[in-house]
């Protein structure tokens, strides 16, 4: 395994400091990629979408392609984009709304013509003022330049591109709950079925929800044609994906990689990646695609950065978020914090969820202040148990969205690997690391 | 009973949430955006706010405050000129998030959720903000001010005592320079007439209806 020479298919601006800007934009292929689309049939571009296999990047990763196919059977009505990015430790998204707006705009429009959507929203969360502002910009610029609007280009096609601002709850990322939010409503995620957006999804209507990333790749697929993107990476993992690496590395960042060709130990300790561990110390723990997924340990860094092959061994890629934590690091208070997350974000509705959420939480910090028992670590998992019946993975679920049935993975993970140092915090009545 | 109202909103502000509700099918998807705009007039949302918002999509103003207090961003209560928010999950506590947050706590002499006496500044513990490789992180108003350590967030907060960085960290809210400036696909002085029109017709039905507010 190696780091490969790939090319950079959604970075390839952000070297230049004013890679928002539309002068910046068009100086470097852009809205190329667009004009190209619609010189040809909307069936015609779905399909090198298709032929490149785009795994959506928001955290499931499902097929674009497939999930296009579905809907075109049915008028689409609303193409809505995911930009709430609030899986703790993920931030690709942020950097691609920031730094490469009309690069998303451009993603976009193509999708909606290859979907034949007139209407689009892009749903930024709240917390990214600068984001808003710099997508709104783009989009203001781009109207002005033919490339949204009516008539785009002189093709006939015309699409209405609304930026909506979120207002501060992760769970507006589950793709319902998004939903809900936009129709200015709690962002309380809808049972599936019958609420698939596919079917019924905004104002009841079917809608495409794709996530920020995965919008970015379509430029780069149609100019390059869906082949070229296929045939980077291994298996279904294809194309380059985001990589947002942090926690105890010597430099964490978003970095771009060819899928499946890199393994978690290039990420964490290549010179020209995250340099090793910080302060030259040992890798204790690293969670592979976000706080949902389980942990793994020093044993598994030869993994390649692949979706399934992560996914064979237990874990997910997830959200692309790579957090590492070095041998300094206390297990419990991590998975104590992960957990205090998800109670904080449960939406509410289920009731494993939102009691098991606050128990687990509760138990975790009595654990970690000292006034754990023994019989604390057997009442955790029965507890994840009522949540997740059978601690699988993934998952069983209980519940209306996978936020809850999520809530078990560290507390599984930490136990499983660091059973002794729940035990230290007991017999010792507190933290050893604090 | 609709028109003779006085407007809670700026003029301006009045003219940008007509361009709001003009851009969605169903007015209420400019709610969330609505409350956005209040909070960056009054620095919170009030309830003369909640009613505008709830006149202008046409739902009640306790279903305004309902929806608004599923939302972190959204404060229904007074807030300081600058919400100052820490991040503590996962790769920010790696990063010493929590010695930061301890340390805020005590140069602000505020906990969590608390406004300075001054009315200057409220303390948040943030989920993450989506900025993980600058650790631990920090927002004021929703503007990341990069990674802090304990001494530059004391020179922070100094700096915003002394009235600086206006520019760049503007009053509480995110929409204040997010404005939808061409290719509007609705007219909005229409839609809010079209809107206005609704409502009357809305009103008139229910007063027809007897006892108006039984359903
Ligand atoms: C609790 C929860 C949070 C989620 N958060 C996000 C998010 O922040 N961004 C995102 O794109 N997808 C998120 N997703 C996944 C979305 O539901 C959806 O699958 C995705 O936006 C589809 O886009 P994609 O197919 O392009 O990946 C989340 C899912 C769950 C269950
Ligand atoms: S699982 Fe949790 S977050 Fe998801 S709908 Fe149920 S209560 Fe809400
Ligand atoms: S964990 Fe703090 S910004 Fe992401």
């Amino acid at each position: 395994m190696a780091i490969t020479d790939a090319p950079k298919i959604v970075t390839s601006r952000l070297g230049h400091p004013d890679s928002h800007t539309l002068e910046r934009y068009l100086a470097t292929g852009g809205y190329e990629g667009l004009r190209k689309a619609l010189t040809m049939t909307p069936e015609a571009v779905a399909a090198e979408v298709d032929a490149a296999s785009l795994l959506g990047r928001g955290g499931a990763g499902f097929p674009a392609g497939r999930k296009w196919a579905m809907l075109r059977k049915d008028p689409v009505t609303y193409l809505v984009v995911n930009g709430d990015e609030s899986e703790p430790a993920t931030f690709k998204d942020h950097l691609l709304v920031e730094r490469d707006p009309h690069q998303l705009v451009e993603g976009v429009v193509i999708a909606a013509y290859a979907l034949q959507v007139s209407q689009v929203f892009i749903f930024i969360r709240g917390e990214f003022a600068l984001g808003l502002e710099r997508v709104q910009g783009a989009l203001n610029d781009a109207y002005a330049h033919g490339a949204v609007g009516a008539d785009i280009f002189g093709s006939g096609f015309s699409v209405d591109v609304v930026v909506h601002p979120g207002a501060g709850a992760y769970i507006c990322g589950e793709e319902t709950a998004l939903l809900e939010s936009l129709e200015g409503k709690r962002g309380f995620p809808r049972i599936k079925p019958p609420f698939f957006p596919a079917a019924i999804g905004l104002y009841g209507q079917p809608t495409v929800v794709n996530n920020v990333e995965t919008m970015s790749n379509l430029p780069w697929i149609v100019r390059n044609g869906g082949a070229a993107f296929a045939a980077l990476g291994e298996g279904r993992s294809t194309g380059t994906r985001l990589f947002a690496l942090a926690g105890h590395v010597n430099k964490p960042g978003v970095y771009e990689l060819e899928m499946a060709k890199t393994t978690f130990r290039d990420l964490i300790y290549a010179p020209v990646l995250g340099g090793g561990v910080r302060h030259g110390r040992e890798l204790k723990a690293f969670i592979p695609g976000g706080v949902s997924a389980p942990w793994f340990g020093p044993d598994q860094v030869d993994l390649p950065l692949g979706q399934d092959e992560v996914g064979a061994a237990g874990s997910m890629l997830g959200s692309g978020s790579v957090v590492v934590m070095d041998d300094h690091t206390c297990p419990v208070r991590a998975s104590w914090r992960i957990t205090k997350f998800f109670s904080r974000e449960s939406c509410g509705q289920c009731t494993p969820c939102r009691e098991g959420s606050g128990w687990l939480e509760r138990i975790m910090e009595r654990i970690e202040t000292g006034s754990g028992r023994e019989e604390d670590l057997d009442l955790l998992l029965d507890a994840c148990d009522n949540i997740a019946p059978g601690l699988t993975w993934p998952p069983q679920q209980t519940t209306i969205c996978v936020l809850g049935p999520s809530i078990p993975s560290s507390i599984g993970s930490a136990i499983k690997m660091f059973r002794d140092e729940f035990l230290v915090h007991v017999k010792d009545g507190g933290c050893p690391y604090a | 009973m609709t028109g003779a109202r006085p407007s809670h909103f700026s003029p301006e502000l009045a003219e940008r949430a007509r361009e709001l509700v003009a851009l969605y099918p169903e007015p209420r998807s400019a709610l969330i955006p609505l409350c956005h705009l209040a909070q960056e007039q009054d620095g919170y949302l009030t309830a003369e706010a909640m009613e505008e918002v709830a006149a202008l999509v046409g739902v009640t103003p306790a279903e305004v405050l309902g929806t608004a207090s599923f939302y972190d961003m959204l404060h229904t209560e007074p807030v300081g000129r600058y919400v100052v928010a820490i991040c503590t999950n996962i790769a920010c506590m790696l990063g010493g998030a929590l010695e930061l947050l301890e340390h805020a706590e005590a140069h602000l002499q505020v906990g969590v959720g608390g406004t300075t006496a001054d009315g200057l500044f409220t303390l948040e513990e943030a989920e993450c903000l989506a900025d993980c490789d600058r650790t631990p992180c920090v927002q004021v108003n929703h503007r990341f001010v990069g990674a802090q350590t304990p001494e530059s967030f004391e020179r922070l907060v100094a700096e915003l005592r002394a009235g600086g960085r206006v520019e760049e960290i503007p009053p509480h809210g995110t929409l204040v320079r997010v404005r939808r400036t061409i290719g509007l696909a609705a007219d909005p002085a229409a839609v809010a007439a079209e809107r206005a029109a609704e409502a009357e017709a809305r009103a008139a039905r229910e007063a027809a209806s007897g006892d108006g507010g039984g359903r």
